[in-house]
């Protein structure tokens, strides 16, 4: 189904916890009055390929829109994929029952983006993190509330606030109590969807921090889904770079930051603000227009309608996800016309209408 | 590099002459009585742009970025907030402007783009609409004419097959294109001043830098002044001249934009630095954030707002951080910076405090 028709191969040892290939999710477009027809679907994600090794944090990058999300939900089971395969620990659990996932459930946790919409505001910070436990019959020695104060404590949280409401904390802090309810199973691997980009820099900084501390003392792999390059950077190993449903890039986060070949990658980069008013030498892409609706998308490669380098064979031919000549191992690109491995260059590529049109000069004109 | 820093000088202090501000703020204070008591969201803001430049204001949520803003475009609500102080808009002074010269001046002369395109424009009317209404309020321009210049608009901001995409609705279009068409609305009656909010927090990083350029070629095409309004210091390197650091509703260091980025003297701005995940240093390093969430502004710190999170407060002799508020001390060149440490510890703690 995917690209490559196979999990991608990894360079580095070190066991796989999570292996997923060429996982699918449609969504039906359903259209008609009572008797509703499907008229298509949204291809959100469309055959992708990823492993995650234990302990490890792949980092998973993209526009919004790109299938990231829906890959995350996919991964603890909140969805159900269309196709494809995801074996945990070996076992597959792509489309296990309820009973089956049960053990597995605990193992792998979930953090989401939005801090004021995931915590129950009737339920106190307690009742909060150790729900999970309650359902998952787990008496940790010296009681559950022991349990709490003491993750309420790793987290940052002052123990004392144990009976208190999620309104009376703030963004931070309740993104805080999220990681609580989600350490309170030790798990072994926890999908983060955005956890920190609702949040003000500095305290932006205070979680990523809390995080990487938590995956290297208690070994906890994750999936760090973001659409910020520089939070990834600074959280995964390893890294994949999605666009409409499909993953373009994948490697090491230095092969991948410092020498990037799918276009897109570059131009990904290239758009990432730097707060340094010398940033000279680095390439400068922008791209026209928005990603393409994934209900349609493009033939062959999906990123050519967007792409300066696209010709015929990236409508004709979808390029499969490979070792390109030249990359490290263990980095993938899906790309007929790589770019050089670099992010310094002199050359700008100006898409956008608008902006060549201002830059130049020229009197306005408009697109047909 | 980025358009918008090229062939721009460096700014020039305030009160060079040729460089009359556009728009001045003096002493700005606002206040908003709640429930809870008397809520400073700004206390004492004073601040120059000239024309053709771009002043970034840079905080946390609840520093009082956007409530400036507000107050400048006196979009408040007079029954629950006091505004005083002194707005100059070209010699103008809008603090106690009757209603309807404001209403003049809005959208005429001094316009806004929003942070959220989808919540700003009403999904009422199509787009065209909203962009022409108004050109049509400010210039008196018929029906028709009005169409032809908001489909000019949405051409010259980006939009593909403008005289088709005038009549569609603001769900019709991509987050990226309701943000373009909000600047089309904002520039349509050519606006002096420019007040944007935050504008590209919302988007992806690919559609905020053609957003961020977008804006650059058009202020160098017409010499707008902007004040742009960002949590992000990223985004500040690549459009502002000039930068306020707000926190607590005050200004606590301004500057240039490199001495800002290169050379602050804040340590809330060298915390806001130390926070920011960069793509070029050592990713193995934790990052530096700032300890502790923003003060409550219903009941502020004493002393210097920011004392509870400075880990330099203690090599301020005698608790004076604790106790007395800085000034907002000029240095010259239009940089200013209100903290108790001397000079020379701050110039010795820089270079380990911003990497």
């Amino acid at each position: 189904m995917g690209a490559s028709g196979k999990p991608p191969v990894d360079g580095s040892a070190g066991a796989p916890l999570l292996e997923v290939s060429g996982l699918v999710k449609h969504f039906p477009v359903l259209q008609g009055f009572l008797l509703k027809r499907q008229v298509g679907a949204v291809r959100a994600v469309d055959g992708v390929d990823f492993a995650v090794r234990e302990g490890e944090a792949l980092g998973l990058v993209g526009e919004s829109g790109c299938g990231k999300s829906t890959t995350g939900r996919l991964v603890t089971r909140l969805l159900e994929p269309t196709a494809g395969r995801i074996a945990y620990r070996g076992r597959d659990i792509t489309h296990a029952t309820r009973k089956q996932l049960a053990p597995v459930r605990s193992e792998i946790q979930m953090i989401f983006q939005d801090p004021y919409a995931s915590l129950n505001p009737r339920q106190t910070v307690g009742a909060i993190v150790s729900g999970p436990m309650e359902i998952n019959g787990i008496d940790p020695p010296g009681g559950r509330e022991k349990r709490v104060r003491e993750l309420l404590e790793t987290v940052g949280l002052n123990p004392e606030h144990y009976n208190r409401f999620p309104h009376e904390f703030s963004g931070g802090q309740r993104q805080r109590v999220g990681i609580a309810r989600a350490l309170g199973l030790s798990p072994k691997l926890i999908v983060a969807d955005e956890p920190v980009s609702a949040l003000d820099v500095s305290i932006q900084a205070q979680v990523v921090n809390l995080l990487r501390e938590l995956r290297r003392e208690r070994g906890i792999a994750f999936l760090f889904i973001a659409h910020d390059l520089a939070v990834v950077r600074h959280f995964s190993q390893r890294v994949a770079v999605m666009y409409l449903g499909r993953i373009v890039e994948t490697g090491d986060r230095d092969a991948l930051y410092r020498r990037p070949r799918h276009p897109y990658t570059h131009a990904l980069l290239s758009a990432a603000p730097e707060p340094d008013p010398d940033a000279q030498g680095r390439e400068r892409i922008r791209l026209a227009g928005d990603v393409p609706s994934p209900v349609d998308p493009p033939s062959g490669c999906r990123f050519r309608t967007r792409c300066w380098k696209a010709r015929d064979k990236c409508a004709a031919e979808e390029p499969p996800l490979t070792r390109v000549e030249g990359n490290a191992e263990g980095h993938l690109t899906a790309c007929h016309f790589p770019e050089e491995p670099t992010v310094v260059r002199d050359r700008t590529v100006v898409l956008d209408p608008a902006l060549a049109a201002l830059e130049e000069g020229t009197p306005q004109e408009e697109e047909t | 590099m980025t358009t918008a820093t090229e062939d721009r000088p460096t700014g020039p202090p305030e009160g060079t002459p040729g460089t009359e501000p556009f728009l001045s703020v003096r002493d700005l204070r606002v206040r908003f009585a709640t429930e809870d008591g008397l809520v400073k969201a700004v206390d004492g803001l004073s601040f120059d742009l000239p024309r053709g430049r771009t002043l970034g204001i840079v905080g946390e949520s609840g520093s009082g970025k956007s409530v400036t803003n507000l107050a400048v475009l006196g979009l408040h609500d007079p029954r629950v907030t006091t505004v005083t102080g002194d707005i100059l808009l070209d010699g103008r002074e809008l603090t106690h402007a009757p209603r309807r010269a404001l209403e003049r001046l809005r959208g005429n002369t001094m316009s806004m783009i929003f942070q959220d395109s989808l919540t700003a424009l009403s999904p009422y009317y199509t787009v065209g609409r909203q962009i022409a209404e108004p050109y049509r309020k400010h210039t008196g321009a018929s029906r028709a004419r009005a169409r032809r210049r908001a489909v000019e608009m949405l051409g010259r901001v980006g939009i593909p097959r403008p005289e088709r995409r005038v009549d569609d609705y603001p769900h019709h279009f991509s987050g990226g294109m309701r943000q373009r068409a909000m600047i089309a609305l904002a520039l349509v009656c050519d606006p002096e001043l420019l007040i944007a909010d935050e504008p590209t927090t919302a988007l992806d990083v690919t559609v905020q830098a053609q957003i961020l350029d977008l804006l650059a070629d058009l202020q160098r095409e017409r010499g707008t002044a902007i004040v742009f309004v960002t949590h992000d210091l990223g985004v500040v390197a690549g459009v502002c001249d000039e930068v306020l650091v707000m926190y607590a509703g005050r200004c606590v260091e301004r500057g240039t934009v490199r001495d800002i980025l290169k050379s602050p003297r804040h340590p809330y701005t060298w915390g806001l630095l130390g926070s920011l995940p960069r793509m070029t240093d050592d990713a193995d390093e934790p990052l530096r954030p700032i300890p502790g969430t923003p003060p409550s502004l219903l009941t502020p710190p004493p002393g210097c707002p920011f004392h509870p999170r400075c880990p330099y407060r203690d090599q301020v002799p005698d608790d004076r951080c604790r106790v007395e508020r800085p000034p907002l001390a000029p240095e010259g060149g239009g940089r200013a910076s209100a903290c108790h440490l001397p000079d020379e510890r701050v110039r010795e703690l820089t270079p380990g405090a911003v990497r």
